[in-house]
């Protein structure tokens, strides 16, 4: 196990809040490992406690065989770490950063070339160019050799993609499944629901608890009922209809559809549901059946916990 | 040891990269001198005077040769009537007025003497009292050379002396006290935004993640200024040598050392605010206006603190400033050696240490 986390808690002062409420899980060495949620589910603080820069309340957690309470300057030379924020020095060129982080880590470039090599090509015809001046995807790569620059164990990015732009994105995701190859187990936080099927696993995290840890494909056939997507004109209206439908377990505006579920599974239930929007006036009506995303277990999943939290 | 080298780089390229950095480090020392050097002098040159000559004899013209001469004051309006006087007064042409009596020529050999009057523009007071002190002096300087050997009226003379600045040049006042409020304003504001600076960009949380002894970050930190500073001092003692007539009497290599601790002493306070806030902003307000008026008014260069309460007596006691001002002007004026100054310089180690002692204790290894 590279990673280790049981029963952590943590809760801040000013302004009072539970951050993380009795997390556990586990990620395995060279595993892809997903942290998905929305902005303040906690995942930040859970990269912070597992990279020693935060003090966990209770439980106990391990990276790379170290105890973030006690074994802190081991830790931090087995772990790399790319903050949310782009925090690299704006006023250095590349070649200065990567440079800079390298020697930190007492470490050179060229001894690790290789593991950088595919992420560092894409900017090295920029590498005399100030940090500040880069573009965000340029930036984000730029983070990425220096959180790699000393052939880290456990590799901690937290929200890498959030504000690049969507090819950035496609091939930084194709990156991080070059590193998994090197052995090193990753684990990366992001709200971006259509990153998670790219992980080994994922853990959808909410309001500082895990609501559930699975591979995406197993979490998406967990998904309790038939799923339908449903079109019409006037969305809104036809939200609020939908709303109304006491034969109707779950509604939610999902893109350009709603996606709905039924109570009762019957072969009749969608076409009774259209014959019924048609008689209300609705124009355009298109349905048809699809399969569970990730978003949606993660819908069901927020539901669930809440309806049994309330 | 190669970290701790590439930190300092890293360090520097801060400073030169950034043009307010630069301005600032460099600009203020020498914009200070100059200010303080031709702007804001008390030392009096080249003010116009009247001179209004009512005996025309051969004495008269002779002091009034000698008032002429004087760098104090400007050639000289020569004036026919007080009526003349008044009017030159009035369009604030002249600051102060000579008037030679008739017969002076004749009456200065006499039991009764002769009287010369002196008017000057008293609206501001201590110009009009440095003004008719000029004035006098040269009058008696005249009157002794004025004087047959043995011969002279009975009197009794004050002899001033000006010790270690006879030539009363500002110079000597001004420089000790730009260099104590320069190194040590400089000094405390540049690193007191160097580490609050990393924690405000996000650059400490990636620092804190690595191996990077947290003792060698705050020392690297300091290590640019220091140099720097003293290239400062270089630069502040150059003008003052070469613009302002300024003497150093003493050994440079002791006012470099003792600078050098007042360099350390900013240095450490400096790093202990910056260890202490949150943000720049807060590590900027607390450096200039915490330290700026305290260092102005309680290093004892503008205002002397002989005169102040005393409880202001004894806070000035805590200025740093205030001691390496004592140094600097035992060293660079009065020539004084490591003998008279050691204990304001073991002031100033102990400041040091505490400082930095404070602000390694105060350094977190985590964010909160």
């Amino acid at each position: 196990m590279e990673v280790r986390v049981e029963h952590i808690s943590k809760r801040y002062q000013k302004p009072e809040l539970q951050a993380l409420k009795d997390i556990s899980f586990e990620v395995e060495k060279g595993e892809l490992f997903g942290l998905i949620g929305p902005d303040g589910a906690g995942k930040s603080t859970l990269f912070r406690i597992l990279t020693t820069l935060l003090l966990p309340d209770e439980g106990h957690a391990e990276v790379a065989g170290f105890d973030v309470r006690k074994d802190l300057r081991a830790l931090r030379s087995a772990v790399g770490y790319m903050p949310g924020r782009f925090s690299l020095y704006q006023d250095l060129s590349i070649e200065e950063n990567l440079r800079f982080f390298a020697t930190l880590f007492g470490t050179t470039i060229e001894a690790n070339y290789d593991l950088i090599k595919d992420i560092y090509v894409q900017i090295e015809p920029f590498k005399d160019r100030r940090a500040g001046q880069l573009s965000g995807g340029m930036k984000q790569k730029l983070a990425l050799c220096c959180a790699l620059i000393h052939r880290p164990k456990v590799l901690f990015l937290d929200e890498p993609t959030t504000g690049v732009d969507a090819v950035s994105r496609k091939e930084f995701w194709q990156m991080l499944k070059g590193l998994q190859a090197e052995g090193i187990s990753i684990l990366v936080s992001t709200p971006y629901m259509d990153e998670a099927s790219l992980c080994d696993r994922i853990a959808l995290i909410q309001e500082g608890h895990i609501l559930s840890i699975d591979q995406p494909k197993g979490l998406q056939e967990k998904y309790p009922r038939p799923l339908f997507a449903l079109r019409a004109q006037g969305m809104n209206q036809l939200l609020d209809s939908l709303r109304d439908k006491p034969e109707l377990a779950s509604v939610y505006a999902f893109g350009e559809y709603h996606h709905l579920s039924f109570k009762e599974q019957s072969p009749q239930g969608m076409e009774a549901l259209l014959a019924d929007l048609r008689s209300q006036g609705f124009q355009d009506l298109e349905a048809h059946s699809i399969e569970a995303g990730v978003e949606d277990c993660f819908i069901e999943l927020m539901q669930k916990s809440d309806g049994s939290s309330n | 040891m190669k970290q701790f080298i590439i930190f300092i780089r890293k360090e520097f390229w801060h400073v030169f990269r950034d043009p307010k950095t630069m301005l600032l480090l460099f600009g203020m020392p020498i914009a200070q001198i100059v200010l303080f050097g031709f702007a804001l002098t008390n030392e009096i040159k080249n003010v116009n005077i009247a001179i209004v000559d009512q005996s025309g004899d051969w004495a008269a013209q002779e002091l009034i040769q000698k008032i002429q001469a004087n760098r104090s004051f400007s050639q000289g309006l020569l004036l026919n009537s007080e009526a003349e006087v008044e009017e030159a007064f009035r369009q604030g042409k002249v600051k102060v007025a000579v008037m030679i009596p008739p017969n002076f020529g004749l009456d200065r050999r006499r039991t009764e003497g002769s009287q010369i009057q002196i008017i000057a523009d008293a609206s501001d007071p201590n110009t009009a009292t440095t003004l008719t002190n000029y004035a006098t002096a040269i009058i008696q300087d005249y009157q002794k050379s004025d004087l047959l050997p043995g011969q002279g009226p009975l009197q009794i003379e004050t002899q001033t002396r000006m010790i270690y600045n006879p030539e009363l040049k500002g110079a000597t006042n001004f420089v000790p006290g730009v260099m104590a409020l320069v190194l040590f304003l400089v000094g405390v504001l540049m690193t007191s935004v160097s580490i609050v600076r990393e924690k405000e960009t996000g650059t400490m949380e990636v620092l804190l993640v690595s191996p990077f002894n947290p003792i060698l970050v705050i020392i690297a930190k300091a290590v640019p200024y220091f140099f720097l500073s003293l290239v400062n001092l270089t630069v502040i003692l150059i003008l003052s040598v070469l613009l302002m007539d300024m003497e150093i009497a003493g050994s440079l290599g002791l006012l470099y050392l003792s600078s050098a601790l007042l360099i350390l002493t900013a240095l450490s306070l400096g790093l202990l605010i910056s260890n202490s806030t949150a943000s720049q902003q807060t590590a900027m307000l607390i450096s200039l206006m915490a330290m700026l008026l305290p260092t102005v008014m309680l290093t004892g260069f503008m205002f002397p603190l002989e005169n102040m309460p005393w409880p202001l007596q004894v806070i000035s006691n805590i200025v740093p400033s205030k001691w390496y001002y004592i140094i600097v002007q035992a060293i660079m004026i009065k020539g004084q050696g490591l003998a008279s100054v050691w204990r304001e310089m073991l002031v100033l180690m102990g400041m040091t240490t505490v400082f930095l002692t404070l602000s390694i204790r105060k350094f977190k290894t985590r964010l909160a």
